[in-house]
């Protein structure tokens, strides 16, 4: 285990191993966010109070999810990269900053047409909110921090310092609903033990959006990094062979 | 673990643990200030303001909600079931809004004790259902309340 652990932080092997891997993981992501996209816009019942509006849950839930989960994922990355000096980490890092931003933004505009409709606003300063739009923020931080630097190595550090110390906005926005009034509902049980509310035919389209939307971040993920070692390696052997095969090839 | 990557360790979690304390100290700080609205058991305890802008949340109370005239003037109760306070607001309302229901109103109090609203805001939980749900749920709550076996 920590062997194929600390072979994953080979950027060699860890390029070798995600190329026969991505084309699958993207063919079952396209076929996860197919079923569910279309289940949950199209053929879900309609809400008893919000009729269709509600179906926007089906990618505002699992982008702001997706957009703490990145961050959590982007912090261990970082930690990672802090405390042991896995160059991969770093790399995997940069990567998640863009993608969580990107999530982060989809949930926030999500979340804003799905306002409108239902609360009657597009936007309120309550602690949920407010504190999502802080998460973008922290992102577009991390990232700008990260391209002011010349040099690679304090660009990494900088940025890792960044991601830690904005790993504290997770379990505020989280808990955001629970801890003070808010306009924002709080997050939905889903309903195994209860019939009533939140029923199957509702949710299982958004677990099969929500592992989707998983799969899409890993793909993203994977390439930008794979591209991103290819970048940083570019003077190893390895690598320049590979561009020789590549370029032989074409 | 060698002691310089226990080092690296230590502040890698000191820089999460810090932040975390200083974030959870002004959290603390701000007290419920951070609340984006009050209940009316909290302006019942007086700490609003007279003339305030303020916003309430509640429920609209059941039966309570009349239609002033041929306008878009309406009056409600605004309860969170321990206390209520009265709503009057003119204008537009969003889809959501009915008796029942979450409410978050901005306004200020006026001397009577109304709270004049100029703008409504419709809050729902985080239960979603269809309608046949819905319908059945009702059908089963009335049998009940009526006496029957649901």
């Amino acid at each position: 285990m920590w062997q194929w652990f600390y072979k994953l932080g080979s950027p060699r092997y860890f390029y070798e191993m995600t190329t026969g891997f991505v084309p699958w993981l993207a063919r079952a992501t396209f076929l996860l966010l197919a079923i569910g996209l279309v289940w949950g816009l199209g053929f879900a019942p309609p809400d008893y109070q919000m009729g269709d509006n509600y179906r926007i849950i089906y990618i505002h839930v699992p982008t702001a999810s997706g957009a703490i989960w990145i961050y959590a994922m982007m912090a261990v990355m970082a930690a990672m990269h802090m405390i042991w000096n896995i160059k991969v980490a770093d790399m995997v890092a940069k990567s998640c900053a863009l993608i969580g931003a990107s999530f982060c933004a989809v949930a926030l505009v999500t979340g804003a047409f799905w306002g409108k409709p239902t609360w009657g606003t597009y936007w309120i300063w309550d602690a949920k909110l407010t504190a999502t739009l802080i998460l973008f923020f922290v992102y577009v931080g991390v990232m700008a921090l990260r391209s002011a630097f010349d040099s690679e190595t304090a660009a990494s550090k900088a940025a890792s310092v960044l991601t830690l110390v904005g790993v504290v906005n997770l379990p505020i926005i989280y808990y955001a609903a629970y801890w003070w009034n808010t306009l924002h509902q709080r997050s939905s049980e889903l309903g195994v033990r209860d019939a009533s509310a939140n029923p199957p035919e509702i949710w299982i389209p958004a677990v099969f959006s929500g592992f989707g939307l998983i799969g899409l971040i890993f793909v993203i993920i994977i390439l930008h990094t794979r591209n991103e070692i290819l970048l940083r390696e570019r003077r190893a052997q390895w690598v320049q062979e590979l561009v020789k095969q590549e370029t032989g090839n074409a | 673990m060698t002691p310089a990557r226990k080092q690296k360790l230590m502040i890698v979690g000191s820089i999460v643990l810090g932040s975390a304390v200083a974030v959870a100290l002004m959290l603390y700080a701000f007290n419920q200030g951070l609340n984006v609205f009050f209940t009316p058991t909290e302006i019942a305890e007086g700490k609003v303001g007279a003339d305030q802008n303020i916003r309430i949340g509640g429920m609209v109370k059941m039966g309570s909600l009349v239609k002033q005239g041929a306008g878009t003037t309406i009056t409600f109760i605004a309860t969170d079931t321990n206390e209520d306070i009265p709503v009057a607001y003119t204008g537009v309302l969003p889809d959501l809004f009915r008796e029942g229901q979450g409410v978050v109103a901005e306004g200020r109090i006026d001397a009577n004790g109304v709270f004049q609203a100029n703008s409504i805001l419709a809050k729902h939980d985080e239960n979603y259902m269809s309608a046949e749900v819905k319908a059945a749920l009702d059908a089963a709550a009335e049998r009940k309340a009526a006496g029957g076996t649901p």
